[in-house]
């Protein structure tokens, strides 16, 4: 009899001898420890080793595409929060600006610089989730404890501007839902020196550190014609070496007139792509601070000129029919409005009637006003783009975000596409682990950072 | 190459190949013949002054209530390609019927059409010709029908356990 | 009337408070809400004030389940398959309202609430709920831990 091998001792009496080996099926998921996402991979074994794997996805199909066919254009906007829920600001300007480029108008500049410092904040956010949840996995808890932290500063920024914390619906067709409020930029400054802080701190802690660069050096690696050949697009192309950013490749916004680079690894591995999103998110910082100095025509104050009366009761005098004069008075807006006064109103948002609501002013103090807000709400009525589509590109965290919309010239979408960016990475997973052990999964699948709501859609 | 020469230069490779082409919004598109999408996707690929080297998305429509469509070929399959080197964008499409919806693959050109294949497949019920394994991707194989056709009620469910509510 | 009842409800006292302040949770986390998860287990909010920030990742090993984020129905078996593998007694949350009553999902894909498939113990609404409605939840969830009959 044969000495047993260290394979029979694992596989059972058998394997390895005589007529070959046998592979171990395991299948690892839905609902895995060592994963922050849904996914099912159904992988063959050969001791350690990761011979074939087999991804499956799926399991958070919400329908995303379907749902947005059922509204108008405007309520599509919360359904783009949820589909990468780590920065919903990108999904969210990405969609608005598709319609817009649909029906052929553009933004104030005011508002794209709204949007690209809300983009970068968002960049930032989900840059942390990702190393992070990925480090955790890894063991390194520290590092995530820290993360999050700064997260958290962040979130506090965006829930002051859009009163939410994760799922904002902020944007709106030509234009976002209300100004920055004051004191913005101080807090910002404020929020960013915590985060410059982790960042140093996570550098300490991860850079250089054995164990991590025993687990991430070399691993889940994609040559550079691959990973073009996979469509793949973001942190992971960049990790590559090409440096494809769609901010420079073909600037949107504000992109063109603010300064920054574009960080590149060399080896297109786990280690290349966590130095990368590192490099981003300083970046990204220097992106906010910039269109923050430069960004024009601060919120300008209403104009007292006479007495200053409530809502309510201006609503309640036109309906008496006491309109004669009421346009002169000022309103004074309820707080829960706060950045929608008119003049703000009109420096964020697109001069189109028939694509933005008029001011909360108008809708309550003039005929047109009232006229225009219902024209824009009533069923059948609202945003009408010209038969035809349009497809945008904009730079989300994981990669290229594009929407493609058709438009059959009624007030709903015919069709929205989104083109997720952490689709292609996922479909060239099973080339990243396979021939690699089975631990390296986890690292590998936290690089990607799969987003479910935007994978499955 | 401006969006516009390369539309020229795709008449003039491929002639009837091309039905009709458009820039909306300056997207630079073309429709092609069935028949001669691979050829005209490979061209765009190989072709030195295209270089388009990512499929960039790979989708479908149905058209079945689009107006002035209902009649024509319902589906249409829509190409996004990019070029890294250039810096330009196309969109191709191929309209096919319902009937003998078949559009040849393009998984031998960029292995990330297989997904992409698999999802409209799965959401349309196109079939893509010469696919190595064109199953589901999103829904399970137990759903019936596809949800993204117009024809398909937004919540029409088939659930696989629990009350069908 | 002798002793036993007393010392029986005395007992169930105990095993109820210390059972409350024992929370081992699994959280089969799938969408948007386990964001908030995160932000709720991590240092600003800090779960393990309530004695349950220890996340096993077994259902073997857990007491409660939760639920966080939409169930589509190419997911609904494998839930209904962690819920049958966890021991009694055994406690199930709905976070986020997704999971309560499949929330503005309502479409082919999913699931209408989590409750049409196993039973639910604490439903936090919300989409996603903030970090102090899913505190406020699982003080909830541990009065009931505290309040019910006690099996051992």
């Amino acid at each position: 009899m044969a000495e047993r091998t260290t394979r029979e001792l694992y596989l059972g009496e058998g394997s390895g001898t005589g007529s070959g080996s046998q592979h171990l099926y395991v299948n690892v998921g839905p609902s895995h420890p060592a994963m922050h996402g849904i996914i099912r991979i159904f992988a063959e074994l050969d001791g350690e080793i990761m011979v074939k794997a087999d991804v499956e996805i799926g399991y958070l199909h919400r329908a995303f595409e379907k749902e947005c066919e059922v509204g108008p254009y405007n309520n599509a906007i919360p359904y783009t929060d949820r589909l990468n829920y780590v920065s919903p600001l990108i999904n969210n300007f990405g969609y608005a600006s598709c319609v817009e480029k649909l029906l052929g108008i553009d933004a104030t500049e005011r508002c794209k610089y709204i949007r690209v410092i809300m983009s970068e904040i968002s960049r930032i956010c989900d840059h942390l989730t990702c190393i992070g949840a990925s480090t955790m996995e890894l063991g390194a808890f520290t590092v995530f404890l820290y993360m999050i932290k700064a997260r958290e500063y962040l979130w506090e920024l965006v829930e002051d501007v859009t009163g939410a914390r994760l799922t904002i619906s902020y944007a709106r067709v030509g234009g976002v839902k209300a100004d920055l409020p004051d004191g913005f930029a101080l807090k910002t400054r404020k929020a960013f020196k915590e985060t410059r802080q982790v960042l140093e701190e996570v550098h300490k802690l991860l850079t250089g550190n054995r164990i991590f660069m025993d687990r991430m050096v070399g691993v889940g690696a994609l040559s550079r014609e691959e990973t073009i050949a996979y469509a793949i697009t973001g942190p992971l192309l960049r990790a590559a070496g090409v440096p494809y950013d769609v901010r420079r490749a073909q600037p949107y916004w504000a992109y063109d007139r603010v300064e920054f680079e574009i960080p590149t690894g060399r080896n297109g591995d786990n280690y290349d792509r966590y130095l990368v999103r590192m490099a981003e998110m300083e970046q990204s910082m220097r992106i906010v601070e910039q269109a923050l100095d430069e960004m024009p025509g601060g919120p300008i104050n209403v104009d007292v000129r006479g007495r200053p009366i409530d809502p309510a009761t201006y609503v309640d005098l036109g309906k008496q029919g006491k309109t004669e004069g009421l346009l002169l008075v000022p309103l004074t807006l309820s707080p829960n409005l706060a950045g929608l006064e008119k003049p703000v109103h009109r420096a964020v948002n697109v001069a189109d009637k028939r694509v933005v609501l008029p001011p909360k002013e108008d809708t309550y103090g003039s005929i047109e006003g009232l006229m225009n807000h219902f024209m824009l709400i009533m069923e059948g009525n609202g945003i009408r783009p010209p038969l035809g589509e349009a497809y945008l590109p904009v730079e989300g965290a994981n990669g290229e975000l594009g929407f493609y919309i058709v438009s059959d010239g009624t007030d709903r979408p015919y069709r929205v596409r989104c083109r997720p960016p952490c689709f292609p990475p996922m479909a060239a997973l099973h080339r990243m682990i396979e021939g690699g052990m089975v631990a390296d999964v986890v690292p590998t699948f936290g690089s990607i950072n799969m987003i479910g709501g935007e994978l499955d859609r | 190459m401006d969006g516009q020469a390369i539309l020229l230069r795709l008449t003039a490779t491929f002639g009837s190949g091309i039905v009709e082409s458009h820039d909306h919004r300056g997207d630079h598109t073309a429709v092609v013949e069935r028949s001669a999408i691979r050829d005209v996707l490979a061209f765009c690929r190989d072709d030195p002054d295209l270089r388009f080297d990512v499929l960039m998305d790979l989708t479908a429509l149905d058209y079945l209530k689009y107006p002035g469509r209902e009649f024509g070929p319902r589906f249409e399959v829509v190409y996004h390609l990019y070029s890294l080197p250039h810096n330009h964008r196309l969109r191709l499409k191929v309209r096919v019927d319902d009937e003998g919806a078949v559009v040849p693959s393009a998984v031998s050109l960029w292995p990330i059409a297989n997904w992409f294949e698999r999802e409209v497949w799965d959401m349309f019920g196109i079939r893509f010709d010469g696919h190595p394994d064109l199953r589901r991707l999103l829904m399970y194989e137990e759903f019936q029908g596809h949800p993204l056709r117009k024809d398909y009620p937004v919540n029409k469910r088939q659930p696989l356990i629990g009350p069908k509510n | 009337m002798g002793l036993g009842p007393f010392f029986g409800a005395k007992l169930d006292e105990a095993i109820g408070w210390a059972r409350k302040y024992s929370i081992f949770q699994y959280p089969f986390v799938t969408a948007c809400c386990g964001m908030e998860y995160m932000a709720t287990a991590c240092s600003h909010y800090d779960v393990d004030r309530f004695g349950a920030g220890l996340v096993r990742f077994s259902p073997r090993q857990a007491d409660v389940l939760f639920v966080v984020g939409t169930i589509s129905h190419k997911l609904a078996p494998a839930l209904k398959r962690v819920y049958d593998q966890m021991c009694e007694p055994k406690w199930v949350v709905a976070f986020g309202v997704c999971t309560c009553t499949g929330g503005f999902y309502d479409n082919y894909a999913t699931v209408m609430g989590i409750d049409t498939l196993i039973p639910v113990d604490v439903y936090i609404p919300g989409c996603p709920p903030r970090p102090e409605s899913v505190l406020d939840g699982l003080m909830k969830l541990q009065e009931k831990i505290a309040a019910g009959a006690q099996r051992y």
